[in-house]
């Protein structure tokens, strides 16, 4: 797993990932919920290894909105990574940690953002942060990857300190956008 | 043909012993039920979040290994979540139970029929998850069985509960989300909780 997480850095450049999983893991992060994204698929990695913390594999993302309500009515804490197309799904469920005060971490990576070939996430990505700020969810952003550990260390604090589902926005510049043409003319994807 | 179960009864039966188990109510009736069995600060009674039941009583069962986990909630509900019986199928949490008390109707918006009064089944779908242990239940001894393997078999389970459509008194739970979270967190962590 060592050498996937490796091999992942060296392929996508991302250092957040790393650092990312070591605030989490400072926190006492024990639940990871996840509808899996490119973006993601490092920290996945990195989680998928570590024996303290709990992948919880999602079938829509608003299962995880309610699950971490459920994990600190349990007395863990815990975080949800999904994609921005995600955030449209979670909107009611996100009544019940608004209205009951529960922390609620989300690590929200951008698409139809910053370069997006396909127009179907556009409509989503660009309103992922006005969305969320309209349910009073507190939105962080970072557009370089050298910005993201410190929105996630600012976010987690607020969440857990003020007891408010709080999202941190992962700009697709830093992940860079798939040309879906190229990708279509290669044989091998990976 | 035996005459079916009145959800009342049906939930007083599952939590007359209940022990230190935790206990999550789905929006609506069975939220209500729960509450007329009993309130109780081990009780987490919704007040929205439909189809989400199943999801807190995960995470829950996660946090809290070593105490019985039982959902209950109703048709209307748990077929909004319906994909959460994957998610749960794939982690197969050994102290966590859900119960759905299937009236067959979306019983707070006017008795309209849900997808169970029309063929889906709930059970299969559990099972064809992976919840191995599923059962329909329609009869007063396969409850009492019901009742015995939720309270001596270490295993995840669910079981589908045909009730008796009738029009109940509500019986109000507190309805202050904070409330029932700190005296849910207090009860099961402790006081303490409130100071970390």
């Amino acid at each position: 797993m060592k050498k996937a997480a490796k091999a992942a850095t060296a392929a996508t450049g991302m250092a957040w990932p790393k650092k990312v999983h070591a605030l989490l893991k400072e926190a006492n992060i024990r639940q990871v919920a996840v509808v899996p994204d490119a973006g993601h698929s490092q920290l996945i990695r990195l989680v998928e290894a570590d024996k303290t913390m709990q992948l919880v594999r999602l079938t829509t993302e608003e299962e995880g909105v309610a699950m971490l309500c459920g994990t600190w009515l349990g007395g863990e804490r815990g975080v949800l990574l999904m994609q921005s197309s995600g955030v449209g799904n979670c909107i009611n469920m996100l009544s019940l940690p608004l209205v009951g005060h529960f922390p609620l971490l989300m690590l929200v990576t951008m698409r139809g953002d910053h370069g997006e070939f396909n127009p179907s996430q556009v409509p989503m990505g660009n309103n992922t942060q006005r969305v969320l700020e309209a349910v009073d969810v507190l939105v962080r952003r970072a557009d370089c990857d050298a910005d993201v550990p410190d929105a996630v260390s600012g976010a987690l604090r607020i969440t857990f300190n003020s007891f408010r589902p709080a999202a941190v926005l992962i700009g697709q510049q830093i992940m860079g956008a798939k040309d879906f043409r190229k990708l279509s003319k290669k044989d091998d994807h990976e | 043909m035996s005459k079916l179960l009145k959800r009342r009864e049906v939930v007083s039966r599952l939590l007359a012993d209940r022990g230190d188990t935790l206990v999550i109510g789905g929006l609506g009736a069975s939220a209500w039920d729960i509450t007329a069995a009993g309130d109780h600060a081990n009780n987490f009674p919704l007040w929205g979040a439909m189809g989400g039941a199943v999801m807190i009583g995960l995470g829950l069962a996660l946090a809290q290994p070593k105490r019985r986990v039982l959902v209950i909630t109703g048709d209307g509900e748990m077929l909004m979540g319906l994909g959460s019986l994957a998610t749960v199928g794939v982690r197969n949490p050994k102290n966590l139970g859900i119960v759905v008390l299937d009236n067959e109707r979306y019983g707070e918006t006017g008795q309209q029929l849900t997808h169970t009064g029309m063929g889906t089944d709930l059970a299969a779908v559990a099972r064809a998850t992976g919840i191995a242990k599923s059962s329909l239940v329609r009869t007063g001894n396969e409850l009492d069985l019901l009742c015995t393997h939720l309270a001596r078999t270490r295993a995840c389970q669910f079981a589908q509960i045909k009730v008796d459509p009738e029009k109940l008194p509500i019986v109000l739970p507190p309805r202050e989300v904070s409330y029932l979270k700190n005296r849910f967190r207090i009860s099961v962590l402790g006081e303490e909780s409130l100071y970390a």
